[in-house]
């Protein structure tokens, strides 16, 4: 299911340098036509390589538009279909519908904190250099994840 | 000067350590390491300089930047790192080297705990038994809080922005000026005056017409595995639609062989059974919601075969047999024409809706389309396409195109060395040792944990071999092993200064060269692919494809094999890599194809060769080689690694001793009943 870029609604980022979706993409595969020389719609957005898209939905979920959706592969799956999410900033909501039109509706939690809110070091200890060559890392008594084995287990040492 | 097509900008930076890559083990490395480069500022007065450069955006690069459903790896503490450390082996037929997998597991849970903290929706179970999503505010996994366990090692989350949350971390941990995404980096550069050292790194901007010539002391490679080297099952738009990201290309395993570094395993592929066309995950399917895979009567080839695991002791006799052993039950009944393969969704929620209440039922058809939702939408798209509704129709399960990778249910990669406290090896004991290039350490641990056998060069995540379940959370712990060890590298030569084996002019130009081929020849012809000076990125890669797919066991044989086709193979991929020479750049998005299947081809090579050199099929149901159609234990319990000699373009590929540093047998005592 390749993306698409919608022509009534993508507006090229409003003129910036970069759009949202190409600043996004894993695989290079948005690209903003700036004189429309290439797609014949100037000043927007397209997938320049739909049969390298893995559908990752990276762009479809960062477009300030909702200018982009998925038309799935064409050489896979039947017509008609839809899955659309609109991802906020502690939930998404997908809209999924369905070649013969039944329609689903999903909310899932998405973060339990605000974004932009981790503070990395925050409350954590600092750490000796002397400890740099030992089992565990700077959070080990913080995090409480370290899981030291039973001694016997080992059965070469 | 701005660099413009065709006479680019060259930007020359020294840095001590260099990441590269900004997927999950990368993001690992930045948090962890600057506390540990604080503390040598403050403590030893040395301020390092650091970098990552990412081909991609931190937010979503890597193999979790779609999202996921679960965390595979979660100890808890109900195991031992040694439980997992035999879980690892027995999935990967016995070749693994336990002292990573245990140094993993004991290590994966901190960075899982830290995940949880910064916003990642962990799902819990209550006091009732009753599953709950990660935002209902029950008691972290730290605090003592009950994970919902989809199978003995992994954890349901709520994990579409589990990468976003992670790279947020990791960005703010590093600081943005350390950062530079867009970057892609294509070759190593050893030391002039120690070609056993790592020097530096060269690569481009894919955004400016820039190229990058980095200085380091220390690097971390961790670019993924390797996917698209094998002709994929779809063709046209559904090549996209490959199982692990299509953005891997082997960029890891291509730029450590000719940096010299000792690879591992490269015989070892994965080839996952999932449903079919959009390869969505079956773990949740099997482990959770309990459901079957059948034939197309309805018969469970798992019971209906289940003497064939008698033919592979001991790995088919364990309570749970090996992924590639799976396959081969599966195959069995494709072969003979009882196909389609279906996941009977079907029985499997009929029956859960038996004890549920209709709140509890809706909660379960949610979780089920959040599986995919979460990592795969793509698989949602088939089932909306196709009209599927998992409660009242059977979706189909296929064995996918072949992946080469090391941290999800594979274990190829790079020869990196172990910890120290675990009573691994300290020599090497195979009878054949006096094969192995002599300048390459003994034993599995030399000094610097992750390090591999070229100094200053590490890796992480899918680069490290010979070990493999990892997933997620293993690749950050891992990610963060390695930068603690970079740093004290770093400390340990703090006087050391690299020179580049290479002058920078002659990088640029080997860079460059696809642009090059393209500027010189593209007048030639009127159709500006068809031209006999160049080859399009994309034409490359089908040829690629093509030669692994029919000669090296893709899906055109079944996954079959044999000595005289992997000559074939051999003799087509020498032309196809000198080819590679003639690929040309239309602009920097081709430069970047062009580049990633410069690493597909060696990455490729690298697993014809081991496969060529195994003479056994140590792995039935990923691959067959149908001249040695057995497992070997007696010649080929052991690991099958390989250097590549960057001047020659060959390949040497040696055996080393495998040793047990946990007991295995306690895997096969549950099943001998």
């Amino acid at each position: 299911m390749p993306t698409y870029v919608r022509t009534d609604k993508c507006d090229g980022c409003k003129g910036q340098d970069k759009t949202a979706c190409m600043y996004i993409c894993p695989h290079d595969l948005m690209k903003l036509d700036k004189d429309g020389s290439e797609t014949g719609h100037a000043m927007k957005a397209f997938n320049q390589e739909p049969e390298q898209c893995w559908e990752c939905y990276s762009c479809v979920k960062i477009c300030p538009q909702q200018a982009i959706e998925a038309r799935h592969y064409a050489d896979i799956v039947p017509l008609g279909g839809q899955v659309q999410p609109l991802r906020g900033s502690d939930s998404i909501m997908w809209t999924i519908k369905f070649r013969n039109g039944t329609l689903k509706r999903f909310k899932f939690p998405i973060r339990t904190t605000p974004e932009g809110s981790i503070d990395p070091y925050g409350g954590k200890p600092g750490v000796k250099l002397a400890d740099i060559t030992k089992p565990g890392f700077f959070t080990t008594e913080y995090a409480k994840g370290y899981r030291a084995g039973k001694p016997e287990e080992l059965i070469r040492k | 000067m701005a660099g413009e097509f065709g006479n680019p900008e060259i930007i020359q930076e020294e840095v001590d350590i260099l990441m590269i890559g900004g997927g999950m083990a990368n993001c690992g490395a930045a948090y962890e390491i600057m506390r540990w480069a604080d503390a040598a500022k403050a403590e030893a007065g040395v301020d390092l300089k650091i970098k990552l450069v990412d081909k991609a955006a931190m937010d979503r690069s890597g193999a979790v930047a779609q999202g996921l459903s679960a965390i595979n790896t979660y100890i808890g503490t109900e195991q031992d790192p040694a439980d997992y450390a035999r879980m690892v082996s027995n999935d990967l037929m016995g070749i693994t080297r336990d002292d990573l997998a245990y140094d993993l597991g004991r290590h994966v849970d901190d960075s899982v705990h830290l995940f949880e903290e910064w916003g990642l929706p962990i799902w819990k179970t209550d006091e009732n038994g009753e599953r709950h999503d990660g935002a209902q505010g029950l008691p972290a996994l730290k605090d003592g809080g009950k994970p919902v366990r989809s199978g003995k090692w992994q954890i349901m989350i709520n994990g579409e922005s589990y990468k976003w949350i992670v790279a947020e971390a990791a960005k703010k941990a590093l600081g943005m000026d350390r950062i530079q995404e867009r970057i892609f980096i294509v070759k190593l550069v050893n030391d002039k005056n120690d070609k056993n050292r790592i020097a530096g790194a060269v690569g481009f901007s894919t955004r400016e017409h820039k190229l990058y010539v980095y200085k380091a002391k220390a690097i971390l490679l961790a670019a993924g595995g390797c996917v698209n080297i094998f002709r994929p099952r779809s063709v046209g738009e559904g090549t996209g639609r490959a199982w692990y990201p299509v953005w891997n290309a082997g960029s890891t395993y291509a730029m450590a062989a000719e940096a010299g570094a000792e690879l591992t395993m490269m015989e070892n592929r994965f080839v996952p059974a999932r449903f079919k066309d959009g390869y969505g995950p079956v773990g949740a399917w099997f482990l959770l919601f309990k459901a079957q895979a059948t034939n197309a009567f309805g018969e469970v080839y798992m019971v209906k075969n289940k003497e064939l695991l008698n033919d592979y002791p001991p790995y088919g006799q364990a309570a749970v047999p090996a992924s590639c052993l799976r396959n081969h039950l599966m195959l069995k009944e494709m072969k003979e024409g009882r196909g389609p393969i279906y996941m009977d969704t079907v029985t499997a929620l009929a029956k859960l809706r038996e004890t549920l209440s209709p709140r509890e039922v809706k909660h379960l058809e949610a979780e089920a389309w959040e599986d995919f939702l979460d990592m795969c939408v793509g698989q949602c798209g088939i089932w909306v396409g196709e009209n599927i509704e998992p409660e009242k129709k059977n979706s189909e399960l296929m064995p996918t195109e072949p992946y080469l990778l090391g941290s999800h249910s594979g274990c190829c990669g790079i020869w990196v060395s172990g910890p120290e406290d675990v009573g691994a090896p300290t020599e090497e004991a195979h009878p054949e040792k006096d094969k192995i290039p002599a300048h390459l350490p003994s034993g599995w641990h030399w000094g610097y944990r992750g390090m591999t056998t070229v100094k200053g060069l590490f890796t992480a995540g899918d680069g490290v071999g010979a070990s493999g379940h990892k997933f997620s959370s293993g690749s950050h712990a891992e990610g963060r092993i390695a930068a603690k060890s970079m740093v004290k590298y770093c400390l340990d030569n703090k006087d050391l200064k690299v020179e580049l084996d290479t002058p920078v002019e002659q990088l640029v130009e080997e860079i460059y060269k696809p642009v090059r081929n393209y500027l010189e020849f593209k007048d030639y012809t009127t159709a500006i692919d068809v031209n006999p000076n160049y080859i399009t990125p994309k034409m490359l890669q089908f040829r690629l494809q093509k030669i692994m797919d029919e000669y090296v066991a893709g899906v055109a044989t079944y996954y079959t094999t044999n000595a005289k086709m992997l000559e074939v193979a051999e003799e087509k991929l020498t032309m196809l890599k000198e080819d590679a020479q003639k690929m040309r750049a239309k602009d920097l998005h081709e430069l970047l194809r062009a580049w990633e299947n410069y690493h597909r081809i060696l990455t490729a090579e690298a697993h014809m060769k081991h496969i060529q050199f195994r003479e056994e099929s140590r792995y039935p149901g990923f691959y067959y080689r149908a001249d040695k159609n057995f497992v070997d234990e007696e010649n080929w319990h052991c690991f099958v690694n390989s250097i590549y000699d960057k001047t020659t373009h060959q390949w040497t590929v040696f055996k080393r001793a495998h040793v047990d540093l946990v007991d295995k047998s306690k895997l096969f005592k549950p099943a001998a009943h």
